[in-house]
């Protein structure tokens, strides 16, 4: 394929993300995570693995949780798009934020924004969510530095406090 | 006290190399080897491909040494007449479209005139060929104590077992990545994810024959390294300074996972072979351990790791004579490298399956066994370093027994497992881990470290240990709020740059918070004399009192800065030649209890609880600790029981995270963690070493209790389904003997 048919094969996409409705010139099959961090900046969500293993790219597409290295982009057309950037106004993300902060869930930070995205995905369909919950809820992001241990800690008092508050 | 950069983590801002870029930036790839070992004869650029719009870097671009300086410098940045091993870089591509690299790397061919390759310990010691140096062995230590030779006829028992580690990888979720600048005035600027800026600093002055301050290197944001970023980065950071330095603008090089997995280093295969001269009632008398490790094509730090390995290999206990032989041997498969234990997580793998087998042959439990040959206050080591800490084993060892309730489990377990598919066991390790460089180590590095404060009265502390997940930045600015009198929020840490800080040595060998921590304490106390020395300051002072203070001093004299060099305690004595003497400042010292299910259906093993005891010294920030010794442990049920490297000719074949299985949170049991504390005269405020300590003791641990369930004595890990398949099917035990129980002569 020469440039200009690698040009001509791009389309114009809209979607939504974090709320605004944006429009972007790109190959169907590129993948949305790439679009994000190299489109519109959203650095959030990150590549660990690029096929779907480690759950460090998640973002929430239409209110389900996936992986953006797995979904090409002509797949979000007219599309929700929520990522890490875009939680800070969601009710859960204070507490969870600051569970994480004090229960040591994140280390190196690189699974931290999948982690928390697939947290408040788990609170927002759990109210109570016990550790065998919190335990699945996360099974599709890896984490290599905390053995997990703090990140459930981290998971469980984060959804007390919202019991609480 | 929260982690310092925690807040930029959790809302996705803090900045990792791959989310930067630079105005003008290309892409960078590698273009590998792909066999080997061989002679390069040519070189194709095929067809398909616009060679014009590409920056192409050869080994003749190299403007200094074409070595990765760190040891021996045996280690090309990129081969130019033969190749090592498969995945050695040879040449180097740029262009501004990512995508476009992968098909122009796959356009270029490469042929050999094969050589003759050594893909096993084995192998290599046979020297049917000869890879490296006279004999491929990158180098060899000899241990003696007492006179084992006269022991063997006092013995009542001889007990042999030979063991077996696996390769592992790091896997930090984010892969290895830099970007570089060049330019002729200013030389070269990296910015990478890494652990030991200046190890990158120093192979990039040999690369580029420059001056070191023309060479600048950033740490950004790291996402995981274990080791793993400790002297890769130097590799990587070359490859991306050369190309930036033909193309004039900026490179990036980011790997994808699996050329990060194919290229890049991974923990050091090993065998031990013990031998041992016990006493009716259990003692050991003496012994002979060897103990080898795979060192992959090059030499890189696989001398070290042999040192810390070698020095581990007795373990916990009093050895009164000994002979050690160690060596690393050379294999045409990517240089094996640093990873968390370095060395240790080998040799105490065997000592601690050979505890349960001298227990075995003596007839005594694996309890009595270890309390009969702990190391006690005032006793040797192996290298005849007194123990002089006030350290109690067998306190330790009761305190980890009843807090995995181990007595009534194991009788649980024996009467449960006479019937069903499911069989319990349960295992105990003990171990030490020595924190800080190695023997005269600390000494070479003469780590400096410096605080500057403000006239805003907030003090920077700088120094170029990284952090990477395990708290650096929060446990070194705790330590100087403490030793200022301020408040943790008034002290910052800046960013590791090489043209910023000073050189406190690399982030490695458990050392930041006890050795680089002592020194941030003394430079931080350096602040605060020299306010008080001037009469700005007097004891007692509010945080307001010590920014005036700061701000006057400024004001008359300009920067208010604090430097501290590391002054090697006067007792610690090391003998490199027969390698005998104080090898650590400090040891940390565990007992964990593994608690494990094998399923007959499925032979999988399942870890159900594990308690992690340990003692090391003083515990500086109890989330943090607790942190790493959950997340070591972690790492370790992998390395015990799912994380295998496929080999086919020095290759790894499984390079993905879909078939490379590292414990995902379905797959952990309870990590539950408890500390003893217990002053220590060396560190921070009585703060020994802790990261690499949880590496050590749950494989031996976990293998026991896996022999605990079935009886069936496994040496070799990984250990998975397919061997306990092998072993524990009736049909196959009357068939040979299965590789993975080697060493059951």
């Amino acid at each position: 394929m020469n440039p200009s048919s690698a040009e001509s094969a791009k389309r114009g996409i809209s979607f939504i993300v974090n709320g605004e409705a944006k429009k972007v010139l790109a190959h169907p099959m590129e993948r949305l995570l790439d679009v994000l961090r190299n489109n519109l900046g959203l650095t959030g969500a990150k590549e660990g693995c690029g096929e779907g293993e480690c759950g460090s790219c998640a973002v929430l597409l239409d209110d389900m949780l996936v992986n953006s290295c797995l979904i090409p982009i002509a797949q979000a057309n007219g599309a929700s798009v929520v990522t890490i950037e875009g939680m800070s106004a969601h009710s859960l993300m204070k507490p969870l934020q600051e569970s994480f902060l004090e229960c040591g869930g994140a280390q190196c930070g690189i699974c931290t924004p999948g982690m928390i995205l697939a947290a408040a995905h788990l609170l927002d369909k759990k109210l109570d969510p016990t550790l065998a919950d919190i335990r699945e809820g996360l099974a599709g992001n890896l984490c290599r530095c905390t053995g997990y241990m703090q990140i459930f800690e981290a998971v469980a008092k984060a959804a007390r406090r919202r019991v609480t508050q | 006290m929260p982690r310092k950069e925690g807040w930029d983590k959790v809302t996705g801002a803090a900045r990792y190399v791959d989310d930067m870029a630079l105005p003008g930036m290309l892409h960078g790839a590698t273009v590998r080897s792909t066999i080997a070992r061989g002679k390069i004869k040519q070189i194709h650029f095929g067809p398909g491909v616009d060679w014009n719009e590409y920056v192409v870097v050869s080994a003749k671009d190299i403007p200094g040494k074409n070595c990765i300086a760190l040891i021996l410098d045996d280690q090309p940045c990129l081969a130019s007449e033969f190749v090592n091993h498969p995945e050695e870089p040879i040449l180097l591509l740029a262009h501004p479209d990512r995508p476009k690299l992968r098909k122009a790397v796959e356009a270029v061919s490469i042929e050999y005139d094969s050589l003759p390759a050594l893909h096993t310990i084995e192998e290599s010691e046979r020297q049917s060929t000869i890879i490296w140096g006279r004999d491929n062995t990158f180098k060899n230590f000899l241990v003696e104590k007492g006179d084992v030779d006269a022991i063997w006829k006092k013995a009542a028992h001889i007990v042999e077992g030979e063991y077996f580690t696996g390769a592992q990888e790091q896997l930090y979720i984010e892969n290895n990545g830099v970007i570089a600048a060049f330019d002729p005035k200013n030389g070269v600027t990296v910015w990478g994810s890494l652990q030991c800026p200046y190890y990158v600093h120093k192979a990039l002055i040999t690369l580029f024959a420059l001056p070191e301050e023309k060479v600048r290197v950033v740490q950004m944001e790291t996402g995981g390294a274990f080791g793993g970023k400790e002297e890769y980065p130097s590799m990587i950071a070359g490859h991306a300074a050369l190309l930036a330095m033909k193309s004039g603008r900026p490179v990036k090089i980011v790997y994808d996972r699996m050329e990060d997995m194919a290229a890049t280093t991974k923990r050091h295969p090993s065998r031990t072979r013990h031998r041992t001269a016990v006493s009716k009632d259990g003692r050991i008398l003496g012994g002979e351990i060897e103990f080898t490790i795979d060192g992959g094509a090059y030499a890189t730090l696989s001398s070290v790791v042999l040192s810390r390995g070698t020095i581990h290999a007795g373990g916990a206990y009093y050895w009164p004579n000994v002979r050690i032989r160690t060596k690393a041997v050379a294999t045409n498969a990517p240089p094996h490298g640093a990873f968390r234990g370095f060395g240790a997580p080998q040799s105490l793998f065997a000592m601690e399956r050979h505890m349960d087998r001298i227990a075995q042959v003596v007839g005594i439990s694996p309890v009595e066994v270890r309390r009969r040959n702990f190391l006690k206050s005032g006793q040797t080591t192996t290298t005849e370093q007194t123990i002089k800490e006030n350290i109690d084993l067998d306190r330790l060892l009761k305190r980890a027994l009843e807090l995995s309730d181990y007595a009534a489990k194991k009788k649980r377990f024996a009467e449960k497992n006479k019937a069903g598919t499911n069989r319990k066991g349960i295992g105990i390790a003990a171990f030490l881990h020595g924190a800080g460089f190695t023997g005269s180590g600390e000494r070479y590095l003469n780590s400096l470290v410096g605080a500057e404060a403000g006239a805003d009265g907030i003090v920077r502390v700088l120094v170029s240990s990284a952090e990477f997940g395990q708290g650096t930045n929060t446990v070194l600015c705790q330590i100087a709020a403490e030793a200022l009198g301020l408040p943790y929020e008034n002290v910052s840490i800046a960013q590791p740059d090489t043209s910023v800080v000073p050189n406190s040595g690399p982030t490695v060998a458990s050392r930041t918070a006890m050795i680089v921590g002592k020194l941030v304490q003394s430079a931080a106390r350096g602040i605060k004399e020299t306010l008080t020395k001037t009469g700005l300051l007097h004891e007692d002072y509010s945080p307001e009192q010590f920014r005036a203070a700061c701000k006057e001093y400024i004001a008359t004299h300009g920067a208010l800065k604090s430097y501290a060099r590391y002054e090697a305690p006067p007792d610690v004595f090391w003998d490199d030649e027969k390698y005998r003497g104080e090898a650590y400042a400090a040891f940390a010292w565990a007992v964990y209890v593994a608690e494990v299910t094998v399923d007959l259906t499925t032979y999988s093993v399942t870890v159900d609880d594990f308690v992690a005891l340990q003692e090391v010294g003083r515990v500086l920030h109890p989330v943090l600790a607790e942190g790493q010794i959950t997340g070591g442990v972690a790492q370790a049920i992998g390395f015990a029981l799912y994380e295998n490297v496929v080999w086919q000719d020095g290759r790894m074949m499984n390079n993905q995270m879909t078939n490379y299985i590292m414990p995902a949170s379905m797959d952990l049991p309870p990590i539950r963690v408890f500390f003893e504390e217990n002053g220590n005269v060396h560190g921070a405020h009585g703060a020994k070493g802790i990261g690499e300590l949880p590496m050590d003791g749950p494989a031996p641990a976990i293998l026991n209790a896996v022999e605990d369930a079935t009886g069936v004595r496994f040496c070799s890990i990984p250990l998975l389904p397919e061997d306990l398949f092998e072993a524990l099917r009736p049909e196959f035990n009357e068939q040979a003997v299965p590789s993975s129980v080697r060493g059951i002569a």
